[in-house]
């Protein structure tokens, strides 16, 4: 699993209201509809901003707060390629897995904001494709490596029916 | 030979069959899967796009409606719509609207034990470790799975000793404890690990407390906490059972309680002294902001909320009608009061305390989430706001505007702040050698 786009970076504890805010997210139904709204209260426009396999960068516990599985479907409905930060909240490091978005964890601290990147989620790998600076980041465990890349965990489990640990 | 376990490690290793340890990943037995409205996908659509059919064990799932239940737009009116119908198609119990609070009505009515597995799409399933349960928050993708097999793969927790010692002074509460506790340990401080909860506070801590202090343990980042089964559990939830003696999901035998082993590994031990604390006040735009009230008395406030699943609670409204009694909130304050449930609200009824709040100006609303997300549509502030309130998350933009600051405070503090229309030291409104 490979991205290659620009890095968006982000601070500390980013909570699944400001990837998607309760106010947007319960005033619809489908993950669809709730793309314009990513990021809204901290960083209008975002959404637009994006490219498709852009990167968010962010720093310790990304994605605390809410258990919303809409937050990691939003960011990968918006055509982020993936998050990178520090550390991340563990409900949605499961929901990001679940629903296909794929995460690395290390420090970030460096990336600079603007900067393409390449990004190898299977073997960790975090390339500056302008300075050529490598980070090597631990991938996803095995088990939600596999989860991730069959699409997320419907895929997963349509294809075994059970978890094969 | 079985290492010595913790809490966490023992449950779950019951729930694998088999022993764990610490950062073991195990596929593992749920007893009670919880899904609400608030959640988009809805775990329902998920197991139909798997072509589950119905639950692994209808009994064993709950669908509450609590986070929209005034019903207030069309999404809102269509996710109902499907649950119930759902419900309907697959021998499925909902709850709701206006029952209350998803993890309010489940232990109130006897459907979750010592022991048990509890996994929700809510993040606050961990308030059932009040019960000396392991509850935990999943996506809808996750509950999916479970509705499919009845299980789920857990990764077990590290765990963090809590020792809990002392009694709380006049004023001081529960709330005041866990805000506590996140200022000392962080937002991220417990990040995968559970807190396990002991101490001789404990026998004056009540289940109301400690649901309130288990309810925030996901906001220091941790999958549980969890109290341990003692006498006050067990009175409580003989009652439980005494007024709900048909609740679906067979209640477990005590020797389901979990306790530690000795010399059970944990990777922090810590202290709170309850007698040293006095109240504490979560500033915006973080929980783990968080100031003793002598820093932030006087702080101007357009809004006060009590209510939430972390303080809509019988006692919790108790408190409040005991400030408010005989007064009324300041002309510039909206005051929003929510029982936590239908059965809390009746009783706050007889007892005469729903009186007191309206009398003092309250806008009572109907059980459920209410004034805690903007998904509710209820109590949005206006741009550059204070709001003061119970509820467990004060994140920018939280209740519908992010021009507005939440501060997160006990039900006493916030009924002070409402009549001063400041935030407010609720000691001064406490009869001498009154506690709870």
């Amino acid at each position: 699993m490979n991205t290659l786009g620009r890095a968006h970076r982000f601070g500390d504890d980013i909570n699944t209201d400001y990837i998607i805010s309760a106010k947007a997210k319960e005033s619809r139904v489908n993950i669809a509809d709730m793309v314009p709204y990513l990021m809204e209260d901290i960083r209008p426009g975002f959404a637009s901003s994006l490219s498709p396999g852009d990167v968010i960068v962010a720093g310790r516990n990304f994605g605390c707060g809410s258990s919303r599985e809409a937050a990691p479907a939003v960011i990968k409905g918006a055509g982020v390629g993936g998050v990178l930060a520090a550390s991340f909240a563990r409900i949605f490091y499961r929901n990001a897995a679940n629903v296909g978005l794929p995460l690395l964890e290390f420090d970030t601290s460096a990336i600079p904001d603007g900067a393409t990147i390449h990004v190898d989620f299977s073997t960790g790998v975090v390339r500056d494709t302008s300075t050529g600076r490598i980070w090597q980041a631990k991938p996803l465990p095995k088990f939600m490596l596999e989860i991730c890349h069959e699409g997320g965990l419907v895929n997963y489990l349509k294809k075994h029916g059970r978890f094969v640990l | 030979m079985i290492p010595a376990q913790t809490v966490a490690e023992k449950l779950l290793s019951r729930k694998a069959g088999t022993p764990l340890e610490a950062g073991e990943i195990a596929v593992c037995a749920v007893d009670l899967a919880v899904a609400h409205d608030g959640n988009r996908p809805q775990s329902i659509d998920i197991l139909r796009e798997l072509g589950g059919g119905g639950p692994w064990d209808p009994a064993r799932v709950i669908l509450v409606i609590d986070h929209a239940p005034t019903q207030p737009n069309l999404a809102a009116a269509a996710i109902h719509d499907g649950m119930r119908r759902f419900a309907r198609e697959y021998g499925v119990e909902v709850l709701g609207p206006g029952e209350g609070v998803c993890h309010q009505i489940i232990p109130e009515r006897g459907y979750a034990s010592p022991g048990d597995l509890v996994l929700g799409t809510d993040s606050h399933t961990c308030t059932y470790g009040a019960l000396n349960a392991l509850g935990t928050g999943v996506g809808s993708s996750d509950l999916a799975a479970v509705f499919l097999t009845g299980t789920l793969w857990l990764k077990v927790p590290e765990s963090i000793y809590v020792d809990l010692t002392g009694r709380f002074r006049p004023g001081v509460y529960a709330k005041d404890a866990i805000l506590a506790l996140a200022s000392r340990l962080g937002a991220d401080g417990a990040t995968y690990a559970a807190l396990e909860f002991h101490g001789d506070a404990l026998a004056g801590l009540s289940v109301a407390g400690r649901m309130t202090m288990a309810n925030m343990a996901v906001e220091l980042g941790a999958k549980a906490g969890i109290f341990p089964c003692d006498e006050v559990l067990e009175r409580w939830l003989a009652e439980r059972r005494a007024a709900h003696p048909t609740a679906p999901v067979t209640p477990a035998t005590p020797a389901s309680a979990v306790s530690p082993d000795a010399g059970a590994r944990y990777i922090d031990r810590l202290q709170l002294d309850l007698a040293s604390l006095e109240p504490q006040v979560a500033c915006p735009h973080n929980v783990d902001n968080v100031r003793p009230i002598s820093d932030v008395v006087g702080t101007p406030i357009k809004e006060a909320v009590i209510g939430t699943c972390t303080n809509g609670r019988l006692e919790d409204l108790a408190v409040a009608a005991g400030v408010l009694a005989g007064r009324h909130i300041h002309p510039d304050v909206r005051l929003f009061v929510t029982p936590a449930s239908r059965a809390i609200y009746l009783a706050a009824l007889r007892a005469g305390i729903i009186e007191i709040l309206l009398e003092a100006g309250a806008i009572i609303n109907q059980p459920g989430c209410s004034a805690c997300t903007g998904g509710s549509h209820v109590g949005v502030p206006s741009d550059g706001e204070n709001v003061v309130t119970t509820a467990n998350r004060n994140f920018k933009g939280r209740l519908g505007n992010p021009e507005a600051n939440l501060f997160l405070a006990s039900p006493a503090t916030v009924a002070a702040s409402a009549l001063e229309g400041r935030i407010a030291d609720c000691r001064q409104y406490m009869e001498v050698g009154a506690s709870a």
